[in-house]
C-alpha cells in the first residue's frame, strides 16, 4: 500500500443518504396512518383515562375536598369518581341513549343525534384517509368543504329543478366542487411538485376569502340583506329526514354508508385502487412498474377531495338548510383528519372513527348541561386521541405491546428460511 | 503496539479521558460464548461459540440472513443476547450500547459508512468522541495530528483536511478504518466490506488488513464472498441459520466453503451453452444522459446487444451504468440519442410503454424499485398489469384469477413463503428476487435487462437467477445484465461492456481475464486486439 498509489475516483460516491432518510419518514408516516387498529382503541381509551383526570381536577368539588385531603382522602376521591363518572355517563346518555326517557322512541333520540353529527365527519374522514393510503396528506378539508357548500349551495337556492333531480344536482354539484378544488392541489403537485401540505393550506384561505367575499358582493349574497349569509336552500334540494321530523338524521347518512362502501371497493377491488395503495407504499416501485405516479396523485386528490366535498354539501343540504357562512364548514375538514387517523384510513375504520367523533360531539353539548364539565374536555379528549395516535411507541410502551417492526428488520429472512426448511 | 497520543476510553455518561500510552501492545482476545439471539419465535443466532484470537483475521462467511450481521450487532451492543457472553481477554463484558463495545476495544466499519459528507476526514473521525480546549472550542488540530498519525503509521494516504464526499469509496473507507482505530480498536469488524470497492481497492483493503494484524490487532471479516476469505483470512467460520456449521482453513475450496454455507454440494459455474447471437436487437446510439444539476452521468454512449446474447455491463458503482438503464426504462427525464428496439424508437417513452413495448426489467435496488413491500406476493406479481386483462375487468381486480397466476408463479420460481397471501417485505433476500423475476418474465419479452441481479442473494438463490438468465438468452431474448460483481460478468458474460465515468472504456469478449476487466473498471483502454 505505497502512497503512490493513485486512488480510483469515482464519480458519484455510492448513494446519498437522501433516499434512506425519505423512506423513513415514508414509514413513520404510514405507520401513524395505517398502523394498527389495537393502537386506535388503546389511544381512544388512554385518552379517556387522561380526560378523567382533567374531569376530576376542574371539578370544584374535588377541589374542595383536596384542601383536607390528609384528613378524610375519602372524600376527595369520591369526589372525584362522582365527577368523573357523572361525566362519562352524560356523555354516554347524550350520544347513546337516554334512560331517563320513558320511551325507546325518546331515549334512543341521542344516538340518532350521534349519527347526524357522525356524517359530515365520516364523509370527510374518508377523503383524508384516501389521500393517506396514496400518501398524501390532505389538510385542505376546509377549502374543499367550503367549495363544495358554494357550488351545491348555490344549485340548492338558485336553481328550480323538480325535487329529487334538484337534490341529485346540488349533490353532485357539490361532490365536484370539492373534487376540483382537491384536484388543483393533485395538479400542483403532479406538474410542479408543490407539497400537498403548503398547496393545501393556502387553498383554505383562498376558498375562505373567496366564499366571504362571495356572501358579501358574489351570488351567494341574500338580496335584500347584509348579512354574510346565503339564501336558504330550497326544499326540493334538501335532505329528506330519515326518521321523520322528530329526529334531525337525514338521508346523508345513507350516502355516507354508500360512501364507505364505494372508498372500500375503490381501494380494496378496484384497479385504480390498486394503483393508489402501490404508490402510497412505495411509489419508486409503482414508478418502475409503469404506474404513473403524478396521474396518480390528481386522481387521487379528486376522489379526496370529492368525499371531503360531500361532508361541505351534505352541511348545506342537511345541517344547516336556511342559508349558510363563511363558518359552514365548522372545523370539521380538521376533525377529518383525526378520524382518518383513528380509523387507521380503512373506510370502514373511518365510518367507525366518525360515529366515535359524532357521538363526542352529541355527547359533550348534554354533559356540559348536566355536569358544568367544560366542552372543551372533549376536545382535550379528541386531541390526546390523536397525540396517542401519532406516537404508537408511547401507546406500546405503556400497554407493553411487542413493536411490530422490529425484529422484521433484519432477521426475517430466517424465518422465510427456516419456515422452507420444514 | 497501537501507540496513541491520545487514548481514549468512553464510558457511558463520561466523557473522553486523553492519557499518554506510549508504546503499548494493544491485544486483545475475544470470545462468544453460547450466545442465542431470538426475535420473537425466531432464533436469529443459535448457542454460537465463537474465539477470535489475538491479531488473527478471522472470517465469518454465510450467507445472506445466515446471522452473521446479527451477531455482530450482538458483540457491538447494539442487540442484547437473550444467553450467552461475550468475553475479553476472559472477562465477562456487559454492553449496554456501542459506546460501550467502543470502549471495550471494538470498533465496527459499516457496510454503509457512518460518515458525514460534509465534514472533513479529521471532523468525522473526531466525531462523537470530540476533544475540546479550554472555551469549548474543538481541538481540531489534535484530531489532525490523530489521522495523520494512523495514516502513516499503515500507508493510508488520507488527507485529514479533505471533504469526505469528495473521497473515492475505497478512501471513505479507510476513514472509517481510521475512526475505528483511534478510538483504540483492537478488534476491528468488518460487515461486507468490499461490496462497494473496485478490485484494486479490494485489494488494497487485503493489504491494509494484513498490515492491522501484522500490527496486532484483530479482524473479523463479515463476507460472503469466498475468493476474498480465503486470499486474507487465517481462521473460517462458517455460520447457516444462526448456527455454526463449521469451521474451515483458508486452504479449503470454493466448493468445499459454498457447501459449508449453503448446506448442500453447490456449482458455483454457470452451465451455458455457446450464444447464438442473432441480428442486433437493441441498438443504443449516442446516449447521454444529464441529470437535473447539469452533470453528465452518461456520455455518448453506443452499443448494441444481440438477441439470444448476454451482455454484461460491468464497471464500479456509480459509473453510469444505473442512469444508462433506467435511460433506456424511461426513467430517466434527460436523454439525448437514439435508443430504438427492434428498429423501434424507445427514446422518450414512459416506462409504461417501454414495459409494453417487451421490456423486462429487473432493478437494482430490489426493495426501493423492484417491490411493494406492504403487498403481498400476489399484488407484487401485478404491479406492472393493473391495468391489462384478465388482471383487471372494468375496473375490478380479478382476485381468483391473480391467486391462481400466483400460485402458479411461486412454484414455477420457487418462492419460498407462507403464502401468495404474505407480504414481500417479510421474504429474504433471494425469495424477494424471484418475485421481481416471476413478474418481470411472465410477459412477452423483446429485451430483458437486469441490473445487480443477485446483489445480497445467497448461494442458492444466485444459481436460480442466473440460470433463468441464461434460459431468457437461449430462449432468444436479449438480454443486458448490469453487474459490479466480476465473479458475475464472468459467469454470465457473452459480451463485456465496461463503464466508467459515464463512458464506454471498452466492450470486449466474456472471457476477458478479470486483471484486465479491473484495469478497465479503473478507466484504463483494453490493450490492443483485447477490443470485440
Amino acid at each position: 500500500m505505497s502512497a503512490a498509489q493513485q486512488p480510483t475516483p469515482t464519480p458519484a460516491p455510492a448513494k446519498s443518504p437522501e433516499p434512506d432518510e425519505s423512506s423513513r419518514w415514508h414509514n413513520v408516516f404510514r405507520e401513524i396512518t395505517t398502523g394498527n387498529a389495537i393502537i386506535s382503541v388503546l389511544a381512544v381509551l388512554l385518552a379517556l383515562l387522561v380526560g378523567a383526570v382533567m374531569i376530576a381536577f376542574t371539578n370544584a368539588n374535588v377541589q374542595e375536598s383536596a384542601g383536607y385531603f390528609f384528613s378524610r382522602p375519602g372524600d376527595m376521591l369520591s369526589a372525584a369518581w362522582d365527577a368523573v363518572s357523572g361525566a362519562y355517563s352524560a356523555l354516554f346518555q347524550g350520544s347513546v341513549y337516554n334512560f331517563r326517557r320513558p320511551s325507546f322512541a325518546d331515549g334512543i333520540r341521542p344516538f340518532t343525534e350521534t349519527l347526524t353529527y357522525a356524517t359530515p365527519l365520516i364523509a370527510a374522514g374518508l377523503g383524508v384517509a384516501l389521500g393517506f393510503r396514496v400518501g398524501l396528506f390532505n389538510i385542505g378539508g376546509r377549502g374543499q368543504m367550503l367549495i363544495a357548500a358554494t357550488l351545491g349551495g348555490w344549485v340548492a337556492f338558485a336553481v328550480d329543478l323538480p325535487a329529487g333531480i334538484h337534490l341529485i344536482a346540488a349533490l353532485v354539484a357539490g361532490v365536484l366542487g370539492g373534487a376540483l378544488w382537491g384536484g388543483l392541489v393533485g395538479l400542483l403537485k403532479a406538474r410542479t411538485g408543490a407539497h400537498e401540505v403548503i398547496t393545501t393550506i393556502m387553498l383554505n384561505y383562498v376558498a375562505f376569502y373567496l366564499v366571504s367575499f362571495l356572501l358579501r358582493d358574489g351570488f351567494l349574497k341574500t338580496p335584500g340583506s347584509n348579512n354574510p349569509k346565503s339564501p336558504a336552500s330550497k326544499e326540493t334540494a334538501v335532505y329528506f329526514d330519515l326518521l321523520g321530523p322528530d329526529y334531525n338524521l337525514h338521508f346523508g347518512f345513507i350516502l355516507v354508508i354508500a360512501a364507505t362502501v364505494f372508498t372500500w371497493w375503490l381501494l380494496a377491488r378496484s384497479n385504480l385502487g390498486f394503483k393508489f395503495r402501490a404508490v402510497g407504499e412505495n411509489p419508486n416501485a409503482a414508478r418502475v412498474a409503469g404506474i404513473s405516479v403524478q396521474r396518480m396523485y390528481v386522481y387521487a386528490m379528486l376522489f379526496s377531495g370529492g368525499l371531503v366535498g360531500l361532508a361541505g354539501i351534505n352541511q348545506v343540504l342537511g345541517t344547516t338548510t336556511s342559508g349558510f357562512g363563511a363558518g359552514i364548514d365548522s372545523g370539521i375538514g380538521f376533525d377529518a383528519i383525526t378520524v382518518a387517523l383513528l380509523g387507521r384510513s380503512k373506510p370502514w375504520g373511518v365510518f367507525a372513527a366518525g360515529i366515535l367523533f359524532g357521538a363526542f360531539k352529541a355527547g359533550s353539548f348534554s354533559m356540559q348541561a348536566a355536569e358544568g364539565v367544560p366542552i372543551d374536555i372533549v376536545l382535550v379528549v379528541q386531541s390526546l386521541i390523536v397525540l396517542f395516535i401519532a406516537a404508537p411507541p408511547l401507546v406500546r410502551a405503556i400497554f407493553r405491546l411487542p413493536a411490530p417492526g422490529a425484529p422484521r428488520r433484519r432477521p426475517v429472512p430466517n424465518v422465510s428460511q427456516e419456515v422452507a426448511a420444514k | 503496539m497501537l501507540a496513541s497520543p491520545f487514548r481514549c476510553v468512553v464510558s457511558p455518561g463520561r466523557r473522553a479521558t486523553p492519557g499518554r500510552h506510549l508504546n503499548r501492545i494493544d491485544t486483545m482476545k475475544l470470545e462468544l460464548r453460547g450466545i442465542t439471539k431470538r426475535f420473537g419465535a425466531l432464533v436469529a443466532n443459535d448457542d454460537i461459540n465463537l474465539t477470535i484470537e489475538e491479531g488473527e483475521i478471522h472470517a465469518l462467511l454465510g450467507e445472506n440472513g445466515a446471522g452473521k450481521s446479527t451477531l455482530m450487532n450482538v458483540l457491538y451492543g447494539l442487540y442484547r443476547a437473550e444467553e450467552g457472553e461475550i468475553l475479553l481477554d476472559d472477562v465477562p463484558q456487559h454492553f449496554a450500547g456501542p459506546g460501550d463495545a467502543m470502549a471495550a476495544g471494538i470498533g465496527m466499519v459499516h457496510q454503509h459508512f457512518m460518515l458525514i459528507p460534509v465534514f472533513t476526514v479529521a471532523e468525522n473521525v473526531m466525531l462523537g468522541h470530540e476533544q475540546v480546549k479550554a472555551g469549548g472550542r474543538l481541538d481540531l488540530a489534535a484530531a489532525r495530528t490523530r489521522v495523520r498519525e494512523i495514516s502513516e503509521r499503515f500507508g493510508f494516504d488520507v488527507d485529514p483536511d479533505a471533504l469526505v464526499e469528495s473521497l473515492p469509496v475505497g478512501v471513505q473507507q479507510r476513514v472509517e478504518i481510521i475512526k475505528a482505530l483511534s478510538r483504540d480498536a483492537k478488534v476491528l469488524v468488518f460487515d461486507e466490506p468490499t461490496a462497494v470497492l473496485t478490485p484494486q481497492e479490494t485489494d488494497e483493503l487485503m493489504n491494509i488488513m494484513r498490515q492491522l494484524k501484522a500490527a496486532g490487532t484483530s479482524i473479523v471479516f463479515i463476507t460472503h464472498k469466498l475468493r476474498e476469505v480465503r486470499e486474507v483470512a487465517d481462521r473460517i467460520t462458517v455460520i447457516r441459520l444462526g448456527k455454526v456449521v463449521g469451521t474451515a482453513s483458508p486452504t479449503a475450496s470454493n466448493e468445499e466453503l459454498a457447501t459449508l454455507m449453503v448446506g448442500r454440494a453447490v456449482d458455483l459455474t454457470v452451465d451455458k451453452a455457446p450464444a447464438t447471437p442473432g441480428a442486433p436487437a437493441l441498438v443504443v446510439t449516442n446516449l447521454t444522459v444529464i441529470d437535473p444539476l447539469g452533470q453528465i452521468l452518461v456520455n455518448d454512449v453506443s452499443f448494441d446487444v444481440k438477441a439470444g446474447e448476454i451482455l454484461a455491463i460491468a464497471g464500479v458503482q456509480g459509473n453510469g451504468q444505473t442512469e444508462l438503464t433506467e435511460a433506456l426504462m424511461g426513467l430517466q427525464p434527460r436523454v439525448v440519442g437514439e435508443i430504438s428496439l427492434d428498429g423501434t424508437s424507445l427514446r422518450g417513452h414512459s416506462v409504461r410503454q417501454v414495459l409494453d413495448a417487451g421490456v423486462g426489467f429487473v432493478p437494482e435496488d430490489r426493495t426501493r424499485d423492484g417491490l411493494v413491500g406492504g403487498f403481498t406476493i400476489a399484488e407484487n406479481l401485478m404491479l406492472d398489469r393493473a391495468n391489462k386483462l384478465p388482471f383487471v375487468k372494468r375496473f375490478n381486480l380479478q382476485l381468483s384469477y391473480l391467486a391462481d397466476f400466483a400460485r402458479t408463479k411461486v412454484a414455477e420460481f420457487d418462492v419460498r413463503s407462507q403464502g401468495i397471501e404474505t407480504p414481500v417485505g417479510r421474504l429474504s433476500g433471494g425469495n424477494q428476487q424471484k418475485v421481481v423475476l416471476a413478474r418481470e418474465l411472465s410477459r412477452d419479452l423483446r429485451l430483458f435487462v437486469a441490473a445487480q441481479p443477485t446483489r445480497g442473494l445467497d448461494v442458492g438463490s444466485i444459481e436460480f437467477v442466473h440460470e433463468r438468465i441464461v434460459a431468457t438468452r437461449d430462449g432468444g431474448t436479449p438480454v443486458i445484465v448490469i453487474s459490479t460483481e466480476l465473479d458475475e460478468v464472468a459467469a454470465l458474460a457473452d459480451r463485456i461492456m465496461v463503464m466508467y465515468r459515464g463512458r464506454i472504456v471498452g466492450i470486449v469478449p466474456g472471457d476477458t481475464p478479470r486483471s484486465v476487466l479491473g484495469l478497465m473498471m479503473a478507466g484504463e483502454t483494453p490493450a490492443e486486439g483485447a477490443a470485440a
